[in-house]
């Protein structure tokens, strides 16, 4: 109360200030005319008498101004006019100004925008109620939160930790609507799943866990808001619709609030259906860890440490129970929204590195702002100097500098925000990959807008300090006197320190980028282990167009034969997963020798590929030795696998003599090897080698379906035909057509937002050295113009003077560009984890960083120097 | 001139409460009032009177109002407000006080030591 009647008392006076002026006045002159009444009295003419009563009243202005001090109307009238003086000012120079605030404008909203993503990834937790507690339990030694559905029922039914355990899996369904047949993102989950994250629906209602009665028992949906809104038109009448899902009716119970988008990010289904519809036998499998995760609500003043016990209590059980499906099981809780470490170590190092170059980059803007305003400080030095001299106090001064340095923060700052708001809302709305429900929300909320406002603020009077030291030295007589001289400092300034620092970071980034740019460019055009080249993919499932059984490898053929038959196709294959795709199984194999096959007891953990006779050929993976599969190696023959070199290292320990050896599976069917195949990349463009076995799809059927089509046409000519030929084939079974290197997007999504990201940030290193380095040698030119004046006068050629003029900014361009250049090639190490062949022990890189600083440098100083080549000797001491 | 003493920083609040509580009066008036019951012993720099009243009419000790001065001249006069009135209470006992303690202090001979 007692503030607010203080500042309405304070803004009263602002508006009273004519008033209160006149008032004043009055009141003053009343006073003088009273004290000379009475020095009349005394016998002094009238004239004399009021001379003397106004010099006996002390300067009238000064106390003035001390009552409206003593009013509290001073401090924002000082404001006003501070900022009016600023404004003149800035005006009064455009380049200056337009330059600061652009800097200031580009840091900030790189800051702001990195933040934001970082603050959507990492700070924010999942959009849903009391978040904090809600945690996904993860399997350590697997590296993954995959788990079986029936030990997801025990774990569900014999914790005593959680409110609710619930799980969840993701799968691409085919929708059919009797015409275009269309594929949709569903999480099949548990049917506790809404109740246990406390959701309520936003229309109708949700499924819960008594209307699971065992297998196909809930034939329930629920939408989205996002697919409600897009499909149907926000028409509340959907509600009780059945809809085909693979080909199975489920009727739409309800649609899910617009903030929630599943339980995972980045990934938002479109449906969410029991997960007592999903097939069968994977369902009763103790084996078989196909649920992609198992999450819930920590009880109240249960610790995680508590729950991690609890959890593995029920493992050490599993162990003993179930000794050979569950070979190891233990647990621990780690936090759902990035999927544990596995999205989340990258992500928080990604971003937290990425914010650090972003604070690097604002503290390098500040740093050339503040010696941007050292310089000014020091032009201005004689009007500072005239100020003191007429009575100003250096604290008033120093007031209107940083009302000078907040005014072009702030402006810097809100220009900056908004540009970076407008390119998060594109962020937003981007969707990287056509193929995948995946979105990055990164809108800024009100966190960022204070971080934004903050870090506006501390730069603002970050950059405003540098001046401080200067203006409280200055000896107003000193500089009136002589004029501003500028003593030629030879120590190593502050001012400089920060420019070899700023120019280092340059270099850096510079540096990293190439080092990224050149990484992705090279790991294009390298061995792969197959062929990237006239390659055309077809994606699809056939349980979404309902094939089941026996019908799945006879349309399978039929789709191969279907394809080969286009004109200017070379081969067609065939595949369950492909390299470098998604969604690739792994399994545990064992030597032909091992008996007791628990999973600890495995040899290897190998990439296994179910593939059709031509799928080597088709996708351009060589064969080193052996056999391919045919169409006779099926469920009647003995069964066969071709495996890679990094495979038959590991289990026969030779590459060279594993054809005609066996080997066995976790259910103990025992495979012969028949054929070697090179080695490739199968997870990502980075991994080490990994064993990997092809194997015959009609020995281990699999509705999952990549057709690889090897073909020299143009690609969508192709595509057009590929779509249509299949069409033919089952007008109801929905698919996705796309390049071979389409299909990399993902993998290259990381390495490419890293070089993306790195280049942004080094362009906008490269302009801040730009602009430090030029302001620093523009002011030691016009600082030394009068000596470099002298100095041509008596002589001196033009290099010399360059020299002279030029030297110190250069030889600290050299200086930091080495450090950063080091300093670049040290974190290209910390690069090579995310980008595929990221050496910096490259020429190419090398020179390339090099020439990049060099050029900086020349442009940076090629207006000061020939501002000093341009200096007329004569002029300027005529001048001076 | 010379024998007069300097102000102690805060006392001129004090001094113009103490003034003003024996009648209202305009800014010069306030002045010759403290000379009059100090004996003229106190300097007080003329034009430094009004960044005190404004300040004590700005916490609510005083209150001003125009009128028309012994002299029929237009002055602005101020007065105590009840508020201003307590205060000076308050001040002149705290005052009292302080000056007791220091001045025997002051006085403290060797051996009542």
């Amino acid at each position: 109360m007692k503030l607010l009647d203080s500042l309405r008392f304070r803004i009263a006076t602002l508006f009273q200030r004519s008033r209160m002026s006149a008032e004043l006045e009055a009141e003053l002159r009343s006073h003088i005319q009273h004290r000379a009444d009475d020095l009349e009295c005394s016998g002094i003419e009238r004239a004399e008498a009021e001379r003397r009563a106004r010099i006996e009243f002390g300067g009238q202005e000064k106390f003035k101004e001390e009552c409206h001090e003593a009013l509290g109307g001073n401090f924002i009238e000082g404001l006003i006019q501070d900022v009016r003086l600023s404004i003149r000012m800035l005006r009064k120079s455009p380049g200056f100004t337009i330059a600061a605030v652009l800097t200031l404008a580009l840091a900030i909203g790189a800051n702001a925008v990195v933040f934001s993503v970082m603050n959507a990834f990492i700070l924010q937790p999942l959009n849903v109620p009391q978040a904090q507690s809600l945690y996904a339990i993860w399997r350590p030694d697997a590296s993954d939160a995959h788990m079986s559905y029936p030990d997801y029922l025990d774990l569900r039914d014999r914790n005593r930790s959680f409110d609710g355990l619930i799980a969840w899996n993701m799968y691409e369904a085919g929708l059919d609507t009797g015409k275009d047949p269309s594929s949709v993102w569903v999480y099949e989950t548990s049917g506790n799943y809404f109740d246990a994250l406390r959701l309520q629906p936003y229309r109708g209602n949700f499924f819960h866990a008594s209307d699971e009665h065992g297998p196909n028992s809930a034939p329930f949906a629920v939408l989205t808001y996002a697919y409600w809104h897009r499909h149907f038109q926000d028409d509340p009448g959907v509600l009780g619709r059945v809809v085909q899902l693979d080909k199975r009716p489920f009727t739409i119970l309800g649609v899910a609030p617009p903030e929630f988008h599943g339980t995972i990010l980045f990934f938002s289904p479109d449906f969410f259906v029991p997960i007592v519809n999903h097939a069968q036998d994977e369902l009763n499998a103790r084996g078989n860890r196909w649920v992609f995760m198992t999450m819930g609500h920590l009880k109240p003043g249960v610790t995680p440490e508590q729950a991690t016990a609890d959890l593995n209590s029920i493992g050490s059980y599993f162990e003993k129970a179930y000794p050979k499906d569950d070979g190891k099981m233990r647990f621990s809780l780690t936090r759902p929204s990035l999927y544990g470490d596995y999205l989340g170590r990258p992500v928080r190092a990604f971003m937290t590195g990425l914010m650090l170059l972003a604070g690097l980059i604002l503290l390098a803007a500040c740093a050339n702002l503040g010696s941007l305003f050292a310089a000014r400080a020091a032009d201005r030095s004689r009007e500072v100097a005239l100020r003191l001299a007429l009575g100003s106090t250096r604290k008033r001064i120093l007031r209107q500098l940083f009302t000078e340095a907040l005014l072009i923060s702030l402006v810097g700052g809100a220009v900056g925000l908004v540009g970076g708001v407008l390119l998060l809302h594109g962020l937003s709305a981007w969707q990287p990959f056509a193929r995948w429900p995946i979105h990055l929300a990164v809108n800024p909320d009100a966190n960022v807008y204070a971080v934004a406002v903050l870090l506006t603020l501390a730069s603002g009077f970050l950059f405003g300090a540098v001046p401080v030291r200067q203006v409280l030295r200055t000896n107003p007589y000193e500089v009136v006197k002589a004029g501003s001289t500028g003593r030629v400092g030879r120590r190593v300034t502050v001012r400089e320190l920060l420019l070899v620092v700023q120019i280092a970071i340059c270099a850096v980034l510079v540096t990293s980028s190439m080092v990224a740019v050149r990484g992705l460019a090279r790991s294009l055009h390298n061995d792969f282990g197959f062929e990237m080249r006239n390659t055309m993919m077809v994606d699809t499932d056939l349980g979404m167009a309902g094939y089941s059984g026996d019908r799945v490898p006879i349309m399978q053929k039929r789709m191969i034969d279907a394809l080969q038959a286009i004109p200017g196709v070379e081969s067609v294959g065939l595949a369950d997963t492909v390299p470098l795709g998604e969604g690739q199984n792994g399994s545990p194999v064992f030597t032909d020798n091992t008996s007791d096959l628990r999973s600890s007891n495995a040899a290897a953990d190998a990439i296994l590929f179910k593939v059709s006779p031509e799928y080597l050929h088709a996708a351009g993976t060589a064969l080193l030795s052996g056999r391919t599969f045919t169409w006779h190696d099926d469920k009647d023959t003995p069964r066969v696998a071709v495996v890679n070199q990094e495979f038959a290292r590991r289990i026969f320990s030779s590459p060279t003599n594993a054809i005609g050896r066996y080997f066995k599976m976790p259910d103990g069917t025992r495979i012969e090897v028949v054929g070697i195949v090179e080695d490739g990349k199968y997870g990502s463009l980075t991994e080490d080698p990994q064993p990997a076995m092809f194997v015959p799809i009609l020995q281990s059927p699999s509705t999952s379906t990549w057709l690889v089509v090897r073909s020299s046409r143009d690609p969508q000519q192709l595509a057009a035909a590929i779509r249509s030929t299949l069409q033919q084939v089952d007008a109801g079974l929905p698919f996705y057509i796309q390049t071979r290197y389409k299909t990399l997007d993902i993998t290259l999504f990381g390495p490419r937002m890293a070089t993306i990201s790195l280049g942004v940030l080094g362009v906008l290193g490269a302009m801040l050295s730009v602009t430090g380095i030029f302001g620093m040698a523009a002011y030691s030119v016009s600082k030394r113009l009068r000596e470099l004046g002298i100095r041509m006068a008596l002589g001196a050629q033009r290099n010399e003077v360059l020299r002279a003029a030029l030297g110190r900014p250069f030889k600290l361009l050299a200086f930091g560009s080495l450090a950063g250049l080091i300093l670049g090639i040290l974190a290209s190490r910390v690069l090579a984890f995310l980008v595929y062949q990221a050496t910096p022990r490259d020429p190419l890189v090398l020179g390339g960083a090099v020439l990049a600083m060099t050029l900086l440098g020349l442009l940076a100083t090629w207006i000061p120097a020939q501002r000093a080549l341009r200096i007329d000797p004569l002029r300027l001491l005529r001048e001076e | 001139m010379t024998n007069q003493a300097q102000l102690l920083p805060g006392t001129l609040d004090l001094l113009i409460l103490r003034a003003v509580s024996l009648g209202p009066l305009h800014g010069y008036g306030v002045l010759l009032r403290i000379g009059q019951i100090s004996g003229n012993a106190l300097l007080i720099e003329q034009g430094a009177l009004y960044p005190g009243l404004f300040r004590l009419v700005r916490q609510g000790l005083l209150k001003a109002s125009w009128g028309t001065s012994e002299n029929n001249r237009r002055a602005k006069f101020y007065e105590l407000t009840v508020a201003g009135r307590k205060s000076l209470r308050e001040e002149t006992a705290s005052w009292n006080r302080l000056a007791t303690a220091i001045g025997s202090a002051l006085a403290a001979q060797p051996e009542e030591v």
